[in-house]
């Protein structure tokens, strides 16, 4: 009796481990991405990401992806559809997508989501960001001995914290070493669109800007500084080295590749958690391109200084003194940025000019 | 050789095959084009068409997506129909849709986390009334000073936008959202949430406003004296004027229609399907209308069915991004050419073909 019961235990659990081995044969991973994978930016490097995930698993991986989703009802329906064609894992990798991936991942308890840029976290969603802002201080470095009109331009898309974090640091090392400085934003309300970003870029350079600084994905501002003949750019979100040495004399790199193959081994392993991850310099998602010959090696040098002392940690890119627009205290001496504030910023630093829309 | 001829009257055949057959030619020229990307055309033309409807996996969730996605074309299309019937252009549905969204959520928000059974139809009402007013700004600009309906009211949907992006980030922020642009999401507000009437379905509160403006659309043009007299002024401006037919009374009510329409399409979005105002609300829904409308003749049953399969092309496209790794720019070339091919063989309504034996030299 108890040699049948055995036999019909360990039967039911071959069975049972069969069919497992068949449905997890193939993890299928999914990308909800907002803008086309030839943006040569921001969707781009996400796409980069999803090869290097095809390149580490090969064919134990299958990989779907689905552009240019709008962030709205749209999204929900996208993920959905991808939740329905059998995804194992689902990265949503625009900040709108933040309310309709929680409210799919309800329905699909057994997928794993993963959203970039948002704050909102569930049991089977988590959410991961690059600490961009490590990068913008890099460039404002740059960016404040390159200019001579002492007028630096900066494209940004929309007025959300990740945004104004940016314009924060980038200012604060601009004026470091250029106390003369000053920053003349326009908001494009985009993050992909050629004809815009070009219009931005155009303006800003017709009010004196040498140095456009875009935290928009098309390389359209590249072209209009190309096109002006001395202004200075940086690439955003992709290195953008067509542009290079000269408008483009560095960028900054999202690099999602190490995530998201570490994300997708932890769902075949079964060892996915939930999780909050913010990555910077150090840990390799973002990354400083090639600063280019245009500028003197002494500023390339310090440039590179600082990004050596973001990456391990040594200096943070808020640290203080530093007052609010308004005048008011922040951060006192040597006092650094915590990332609750960080996450949440809604407000400029002391110095910059202008308002942050509806502030 | 052949040659066009002029029809003394419209085709009546041909304006009702048109629609049919420029579907058929997209299916060919978009096959063609699917073969030349490398994939099997037969595969792709039926996950367009058919995977939304009867997959084993996709059909029960994309056939009552379909009506959440063409509720909003045909509850807007149906009111341009109207204004477009009668030579009267309004291009800017699309802000009109905003506007309905920012004035509906607007109001329920206002009276967060109230349970009262009445404000969903008080956010209806505003939705409708954010609309219409958008509509007559143009529409009064006309009457009173002979201005083009057409660009003003396009040119009114960028301020719509940028009003949209400021009560997202300002006035109906989530005050819990850390920061965040974008109000609180009507999900979490039972009373002023648009549900699904009947679970599951997809049927919400706009699917069933656009089937009723379908009706009365219908019931309008055939049936009563001011649609008469809306098809009048489109088809005959001088008999419509002898007839004593007052344009100003025209104008004014097929834009306030046609902005109170777009209205409701905006709140039915933003407390239903989208849930939340946010910067980028809006999608395109008040341009597309317009494709839309023309597709379906500028009838309301026309309309109906373009809305669905519109909707259609929409959904089947999306999965076969996903299913056959499709590029997205493929998938709106393909919505391109059918736009084309209905305006190309548009021509067949006025015109015939007509073989000529070339004449013999003397």
């Amino acid at each position: 009796m108890r040699v049948l019961k055995t036999l019909l235990a360990t039967a039911a659990l071959a069975t049972g481990l069969g069919t497992a081995a068949i449905a997890e044969d193939k993890t299928k991973v999914g990308f909800i991405y907002v803008g086309p994978v030839g943006d040569g930016g921001w969707t781009y490097e996400h796409d980069q990401g999803r090869k290097a995930v095809v390149a580490e698993f090969g064919d134990k991986v299958e990989t779907i992806y689905q552009e240019s989703v709008p962030e709205g009802a749209d999204a929900e329906r996208a993920i959905t559809q991808m939740a329905l064609a059998g995804a194992d894992l689902i990265f949503t990798t625009s900040f709108g997508y933040m309310d309709p991936t929680i409210a799919v991942a309800e329905k699909f308890p057994d997928v794993k989501f993963e959203h970039a840029t948002g704050y909102k976290q569930a049991d089977n969603v988590s959410v991961y960001s690059a600490r961009f802002y490590e990068g913008r201080a890099v460039q404002g470095h740059i960016a404040g001995k390159m200019t001579k009109s002492n007028i630096v331009g900066y494209i940004a898309s929309f007025p959300i914290p990740e945004v104004i974090r940016g314009i924060n640091s980038a200012y604060i090392h601009a004026k470091k070493v250029n106390p003369d400085v000053q920053f003349k934003i326009i908001w494009a309300y985009t993050w992909f669109d050629p004809a815009k970003e070009a219009d931005a870029a155009k303006a800003l350079i017709e009010q004196g800007a040498d140095v456009v600084l875009q935290h928009t994905d098309s390389t359209a501002p590249q072209a209009a500084a190309k096109e002006a003949g001395n202004v200075v750019t940086f690439g955003q979100a992709s290195d953008m080295g067509d542009y290079a040495p000269f408008p483009r004399v560095s960028s900054i790199i999202d690099d999602w590749g190490p995530y998201y193959v570490a994300r997708t081994k932890a769902v075949m392993d079964g060892t996915w958690e939930s999780v909050s991850t913010w990555d910077g310099i150090g840990a390799g998602m973002v990354g400083i391109g090639e600063i280019s010959d245009a500028v003197p090696a002494d500023v390339k040098a310090e440039a590179e200084a600082l990004r050596d002392a973001l990456a391990d940690g040594s200096y943070h890119a808020f640290t203080g003194p530093l007052n609010k627009q308004d005048g008011s205290a922040w951060l006192a001496e040597g006092e650094t940025a915590d990332d609750g504030t960080l996450a949440g910023m809604g407000f400029y630093v002391e110095g910059i000019e202008g308002e942050i829309p509806s502030n | 050789m052949i040659r066009l001829e002029k029809r003394p009257q419209p085709s009546k055949l041909w304006a009702t095959m048109t629609p049919v057959l420029a579907v058929i030619a997209t299916m060919i020229a978009g096959g063609i084009m699917f073969w030349m990307l490398g994939k099997d055309p037969f595969e792709a033309i039926r996950t367009i068409f058919w995977d939304p409807l009867f997959h084993e996996t996709f059909g029960p969730y994309s056939r009552p997506q379909l009506l959440v996605k063409a509720a909003p074309l045909i509850l807007i299309a149906i009111g341009l129909s109207l204004g477009f019937r009668a030579g009267i252009w309004n291009i800017g549905a699309e802000g009109q849709y905003i506007m309905g969204a920012i004035c509906g959520a607007a109001v329920g928000l206002a009276f967060y986390p109230s349970e009262s059974i009445l404000l969903f139809p008080a956010m209806v009402l505003a939705g409708a009334i954010g609309g219409w007013a958008w509509a007559m700004i143009p529409g009064f600009l006309k009457v009173k000073f002979g201005t083009n309906e057409i660009l003003v009211s396009l040119m009114l949907v960028y301020v719509a936008e940028n009003l949209l992006a400021s009560v997202s980030q300002g006035l109906l922020k989530n005050p819990d959202g850390m920061g965040f642009p974008g109000s609180r999401n009507f999900r979490d507000f039972p009373a002023a949430y648009n549900t699904d009437i009947i679970e599951g379905t997809g049927m919400h509160w706009g699917v069933a406003a656009a089937f009723i403006a379908v009706i009365l659309a219908y019931i309008l043009l055939t049936r009563h004296m001011l649609g008469f007299q809306v098809r009048l002024a489109g088809e005959a401006p001088r008999a419509a004027r002898f007839a004593g037919v007052n344009p100003t009374r025209l104008v004014l009510f097929c834009l306030g229609t046609s902005g109170a329409l777009a209205g409701l399409a905006g709140l039915f979005e933003v407390s239903g399907p989208s849930g939340q105002v946010t910067i980028d609300f809006n999608s395109g829904y008040g341009f597309t209308a317009i494709i839309v409308a023309f597709l379906g003749r500028l009838h309301p049953v026309g309309i109906l069915l373009a809305g669905l399969l519109m909707a259609l092309t929409y959904i089947g496209g999306e999965l076969a991004q996903l299913m056959l790794g499709l590029p997205g720019a493929a998938i709106q070339m393909f919505q391109g050419m059918l736009m084309f091919f209905l305006l190309a063989m548009d021509m067949l309504t006025h015109y015939r073909l007509r073989l000529k034996r070339p004449v013999a030299a003397q």
